[in-house]
């Protein structure tokens, strides 16, 4: 069964004075997915963000909330919600006053209000502090009390703009799970702007990435991850070994491509059309790079190497490998097992991979 | 006793400014206190006790009334005052976007004459032959020139509320300037519009704003002579000009003293229930 488009931005551009925000950007978001906006800052995300609420008018395309063209109407009759960066909790209200904030005129009679402010401090687990003055919140409360606010009006989308921003990195990893379970609970959409990878991924049904106002790749993090779809993308979701290699063969389905030192391998090619002889990028994630002080077995191509730096990360070990006739050190990263070999800095070692692992990213 | 470094350099600091407050400030007020307990004989001051000038104060009708008049006064021009600066302090804050500066520069410019001729130039404007009257002469809403412009309580509390201006849209910009622009994004995205966000949000975050302006208006307004005394005539008298008089023509230091004092204890009093309106004024905002 098809689900139904919660939000439908058809084209939408949006430029202040000489500079362009958003470039013709096309995107469905699908009723009760949650879909993150990801992007270095400066890349158009939170402008887009900034239209669906009604804060921006598109200077050209259209948004349909629920198959309502939203042109025209204003940010305050929109059926979507708001968590702001600054969670923007009125100060001079308490928690309770915040949450009912935009019931005012639901026609709800004052118990009613404060029964569904109850039940959504309930579900954000703020359990009886309805009475607490916002400056006496701490900066995850503060962000469960912007979410029950936007919440309880019930919106059709619920938009976050960076979220997480705000807290330290355990509470950012543990709202993240909360966010999610919440998401799932009440079935609303959220669409959520964040320039971080990691939170994007961890918490998203699907992500769109952006640069420059346009957006690059629409796809769920797994996808993301394992198919970017440009070098860019390859470039901002996790760390990527790239290789210029030149084509060697392309039946449509299979590229044969030709690796300074490595030499011939094969691989998916992944929408890259050129021709024999083209020039093509291939990236290759640190994780699927194997290191051994023999030739590592099942690698389609190895050549020698050398550490040349370390970095231990706990669950694993980032090795810097030099490579001859390579400028850029090869990054492997390896997970740190109970019988995993050690490497030190200046050991010579053998670095392959499989052609399967390597993503042919075609040339933008 | 041995001060560590910090406690001897505070003490440095605050020294010239607690002798100042206790020459300049303390003594004042204590010999005012002193004054006001002591007897009047004829032209003489002998230092017996006595509460006979307070009585005075508190049973002469005349007194009472300028004590009253002078709080309502300036309780009309803290009023007028506020009113006429929100929404100058508003539009710099919150619509000018570049120049902010230049705004507030342009505010102070009224400072740049004195005070005296500011109120002289209120004489102008509203004298018989007058701007007003001239204007409304050449206009022909009038046939003959209104004589009561001048010379009435009007006539000081619109002068002092020109005077004032300044002062009220400072604070009020200060705290307008502070709000944080997401809180008003906020209320417009669970569904209020303009109006309703300025009454619920913008309004009762300015409130300080508004109290502060309005101390600084209304305590030194209620014991303003400069102005009533020109523009005020007998019907405009506040009860400084009363306190004038005591010290000067009539030679009552004393009754003066006694005056005084019950004018900062009245004003103390008035400026209490002004911040408790205001802060009932921003609960029933919620």
């Amino acid at each position: 069964m098809d689900q139904q488009i919660a939000v439908n931005i058809a084209n939408v551009s949006k430029s202040f004075g000489s500079f362009q925000a958003v470039r013709n950007v096309k995107l469905q978001l699908k009723e009760g997915e949650f879909f993150s906006l990801l992007g270095p800052s400066g890349c158009g995300k939170s402008t887009l963000l900034r239209m669906i609420a009604g804060f921006e008018e598109p200077s050209e395309g259209t948004i349909s909330i629920g198959g309502l063209p939203m042109a025209g109407i204003d940010a305050n009759h929109r059926p979507t919600n708001m968590v702001f960066q600054s969670y923007a909790i009125f100060p001079h209200l308490n928690v309770e006053e915040n949450i009912i904030f935009g019931l005012a005129r639901s026609g709800l009679s004052r118990s009613e209000k404060r029964a569904r402010a109850e039940d959504m401090l309930a579900k954000v687990g703020l359990e009886g502090l309805g009475r607490r003055g916002a400056h006496e919140l701490s900066g995850g409360q503060r962000q469960r009390v912007a979410l029950a606010r936007a919440l309880v009006l019930e919106p059709k989308v619920l938009l976050l703009d960076e979220p997480m921003s705000a807290l330290d990195k355990k509470l950012r990893e543990q709202m993240q799970m909360e966010l999610r379970a919440l998401q799932r609970s009440v079935g609303i959409t959220f669409l959520m702007v964040t320039h971080d990878q990691n939170e994007a991924m961890t918490i998203s049904d699907r992500c769109g990435v952006m640069f420059e106002g346009r957006l690059a790749q629409v796809a769920t993090p797994h996808e993301l991850y394992q198919k970017p779809n440009t070098k860019q993308v390859a470039d901002f979701i996790g760390g990527m070994n790239f290789f210029d290699a030149s084509i060697k063969a392309n039946g449509g389905e299979k590229l044969e491509v030709e690796l300074p030192r490595f030499g011939q391998l094969s691989m998916d090619a992944h929408g890259v059309s050129d021709g024999v002889g083209a020039a093509v990028t291939i990236g290759l994630r640190p994780e699927r790079v194997h290191v051994g002080s023999n030739r590592p077995e099942g690698a389609d191509v190895a050549v020698p190497a050398r550490v040349i730096d370390r970095a231990f990360y706990g669950e694993t070990i980032h090795y810097y490998l030099e490579l001859e006739g390579r400028a850029d050190p090869l990054v492997a990263s390896v997970t740190n097992f109970e019988r995993a070999d050690h490497f030190e800095i200046g050991d010579s070692v053998w670095s392959g991979f499989r052609g399967g692992a390597a993503v042919a990213l075609p040339p933008k | 006793m041995t001060l560590d470094k910090n406690a001897r350099l505070g003490l440095l600091l605050a020294t010239p400014t607690t002798l100042y407050v206790l020459l300049l400030i303390a003594a004042p007020v204590g010999m005012t206190i002193a004054y006001s307990f002591w007897t009047q004989e004829f032209v003489d001051v002998t230092r017996d006790f006595t509460w006979a000038n307070y009585r005075e104060v508190f049973t002469d009708p005349l007194y009472r009334t300028l004590i009253f008049r002078s709080v309502r006064i300036a309780a009309m021009v803290t009023l007028l005052t506020v009113l006429l600066a929100y929404p100058v302090a508003y539009h710099i804050a919150l619509n000018v976007k570049k120049n902010k500066a230049m705004w507030l520069f342009l505010v102070t410019i009224p400072f740049w004459t004195s005070y005296l001729l500011r109120v002289f130039s209120w004489k102008l404007i509203l004298a018989q032959n007058g701007v007003v009257n001239s204007a409304l002469l050449w206009l022909g809403v009038i046939d003959t020139p209104i004589d009561t412009l001048l010379y009435n309580s009007e006539a000081v509390v619109v002068t002092l509320a020109h005077a004032w201006a300044p002062f009220a849209i400072l604070p009020i910009f200060v705290s307008l300037e502070k709000i944080d622009r997401s809180y008003l994004e906020a209320a417009k995205d669970l569904g209020e519009g303009p109006v309703r966000s300025f009454l619920r949000v913008t309004l009762p975050l300015s409130i300080p704003g508004i109290i502060g302006a309005s101390m600084i208006i209304f305590i030194p307004t209620v014991g303003d002579y400069v102005t009533p005394a020109l523009v005020g005539g007998s019907d405009g008298a506040m009860v400084a000009n009363m306190i004038q008089v005591q010290f000067g023509k009539a030679n009552n230091w004393p009754l003066g003293a006694a005056l005084a004092l019950s004018a900062v204890v009245c004003v103390t009093g008035a400026a209490c229930l002004l911040v408790l309106c205001l802060k009932l004024i921003e609960r029933s905002l919620k």
